[in-house]
């Protein structure tokens, strides 16, 4: 086994067991750090396919950004213990089936292109900052100005939004 | 055994500057509070410490030893588990930090081997982004420490916080990318080396810094950096007028230190950070045809050692007269080898002038907490959204135009 392969499934049994855990944490908080492993595990994941642009803003605007803010709202209305309900009885079987379906697909996938898998370290150029704001503000660049003007318009919306109650 | 050492040479070289690193880094911290003490009582006309060893030099000693033989009491009702990580996670991020940090443009040649001075490789090709990773996952241990702690002033305290960092990161984050534009690069090493060339008026040496085309950008960096590391007078999560001692109130003994320390360290990042991208980093002010400042380490040293051991000889105590000559012959020392061996000479130049640089920083930070008084948190609210983050966003603009109008001119 080689060293990257080591640090391959430790770090993704890090995001894993962070997954699991957030579903299984019973305190938003827990949750919320259970998410932020995840996020940081993903960005460890990123650095070991030579995408170290991707990792480093995976950290800053997930790990960073997004997760303090979701941790502040927490904190903000200060969300206690989850009560647990019973399960709903519908919820159980088509449950189980999507569970099955996702999991055979994910399976098919992985056979199939475990070629593709193999040779997918090699993407370093492709990953790098350069290649990156190439591809975004030279062959994407309509696709992303639309985005980001879409983005602009739901901030305003929040902003009215959040300014309605006040005369 | 040797063939071990050998195929392993690059892991022990790195676990090897760890360990100094951290040394050098726990230590600079610890008289960072003497430092501290010292200016902030002199600038209010008090003499600060000066019981404990010659001029309170070994304060920073006895305040470890008491935080380690201090009772440490966990409060009823925290979280037990986050109330433990975040001090942990406080630390580990801010000693992390530093690890990105590059000290000197030379390796040293050790064993046939070329060792840069810093932990991380210098051509990381991330170097600033993966600091701003780091300090944004820092605003944990402070909000988390705040939630844990079951304490409504922590809980304050935490939120101020959070939002505090939220607010600040943006106006960090955009006044660097100036500096950016101009290095085209995120390398810090290749920052401070695009800060060589010739500056304005085509004059090299201090000129052509960073700090003159990016004044903007460097006093937004500046401000935002100090609301990041929360220190005065941004230091609303732990106001100790308004909430006791904010994120911290529960917290004693090292848990306590822990906190005290990635502060400290923070600090020391941010000192770095600056100089490097807008006070060129290890690059001497001077220009390099200027071969006699090359001698300026040894001028600032000497005098200095033999002031240390003149003042220990006239000292009251014999703990004194003992400890400070025998500081000061080394310094005296240190400063006569630096003349004495022309290679050792150049190859301080770099880490010396970055020294003190950040040495200055760490000035300023003082200066400030001693001087300013502490922002109302409206205040801070407004500062940082109305007028930082728009004086960053134009500082983005004009740069990135003045650099096009520089591309077409020169291609005419």
């Amino acid at each position: 086994m080689t060293a990257s392969l080591v640090v391959f499934f430790a770090l993704a049994g890090l995001a894993v067991i962070g997954a699991v855990s957030l579903i299984l944490q019973k305190h938003p908080i827990h949750s919320a750090l259970s998410l932020i492993v995840v996020m940081v595990a993903l960005a460890g994941l990123y650095l070991l396919l030579g995408a170290e642009f991707v990792a480093a803003v995976q950290i800053i605007v997930y790990g960073g950004a997004i997760m303090v803010l979701f941790v502040f709202v927490i904190m903000l209305l200060n969300a206690g213990v989850e009560e647990h309900t019973n399960i709903s009885r519908l919820a159980g079987p088509p449950g189980l089936l999507l569970v099955v379906a996702l999991a055979g697909f994910i399976t098919a996938t992985i056979v199939r292109t475990t070629a593709g898998v193999q040779g997918s370290s090699q993407t370093g150029a492709m990953a790098s900052t350069s290649g990156i704001s190439n591809m975004l503000f030279r062959d994407f660049v309509y696709p992303f100005e639309l985005t980001s003007f879409l983005i602009l318009v739901a901030v305003m919306g929040a902003t009215v939004l959040a300014q309605r109650e006040k005369p | 055994m040797s063939a071990i050492l050998s195929a392993n040479a690059e892991l022990i070289i790195t676990i090897v500057k760890i360990v100094l690193l951290l040394f050098i880094v726990l230590t600079v911290d610890a008289y960072l509070t003497w430092f501290e003490r010292k200016l902030v009582a002199h600038i209010q006309s008090r003499w600060g410490p000066h019981r404990v060893g010659p001029h309170g030099l070994l304060q920073p000693l006895a305040d470890g030893l008491k935080f380690l033989f201090k009772e440490d009491p966990t409060p009823a009702g925290v979280d037990k588990f986050v109330y433990f990580l975040a001090p942990l996670l406080a630390l580990a991020l801010a000693l992390t930090s530093i690890a990105i940090i590059p000290f000197g443009p030379e390796p040293l040649r050790l064993f046939g081997r070329e060792i840069y001075l810093g932990i991380a490789p210098p051509d990381l090709n991330i170097g600033i982004l993966a600091l701003f990773a780091i300090t944004a996952l820092g605003v944990y241990g402070v909000a988390l420490a705040g939630w844990s702690s079951n304490n409504k002033y922590s809980l304050l305290g935490g939120l101020r916080s959070s939002a505090q960092m939220i607010s600040y990161e943006l106006a960090l984050t955009m006044s660097v990318v100036g500096v950016l534009l101009i290095a085209g690069s995120f390398n810090l090493t290749k920052i401070i080396e695009a800060q060589a060339g010739p500056g304005i008026f085509g004059w090299h040496g201090i000129f052509g810094w960073n700090v003159w085309p990016q004044i903007l950008g460097f006093i937004c960096f500046f401000i935002a950096a100090i609301a990041e590391t929360n220190r005065a007078p941004f230091d609303l999560p732990e106001a100790e007028s308004e909430l006791v001692a904010g994120f911290h109130t529960e917290y004693a003994s090292f848990k306590f230190a822990m906190f005290f320390i990635a502060e400290y360290t923070s600090m020391t990042t941010i000192s770095c950070l600056c100089s490097i991208l807008f006070f060129g980093g290890w690059l001497s002010p001077f220009p390099a045809s200027w071969t006699w400042t090359h001698y300026l380490p040894s001028v600032i040293l000497l005098p200095f050692g033999l002031w240390v051991i003149w003042d220990g000889l006239r000292y009251e105590t014999i703990f004194g007269r003992v400890i400070l000559p025998v500081v000061g012959t080394a310094i005296t020392a240190l400063g006569a080898a630096f003349v004495l061996y022309p290679a050792v000479n150049e190859f301080i130049q770099g880490p010396f002038w970055l020294l003190s640089k950040i040495f200055v920083f760490l000035f300023i930070y003082v200066w400030m907490r001693g001087t300013l008084p502490r922002f109302r948190y409206d205040q801070l609210m407004a500062f940082g959204w109305k007028l930082l983050l728009p004086i960053s966003i134009v500082n983005v603009i004009v740069t990135s135009f003045v650099i096009l109008a520089k591309m077409q001119w020169s291609a005419k």
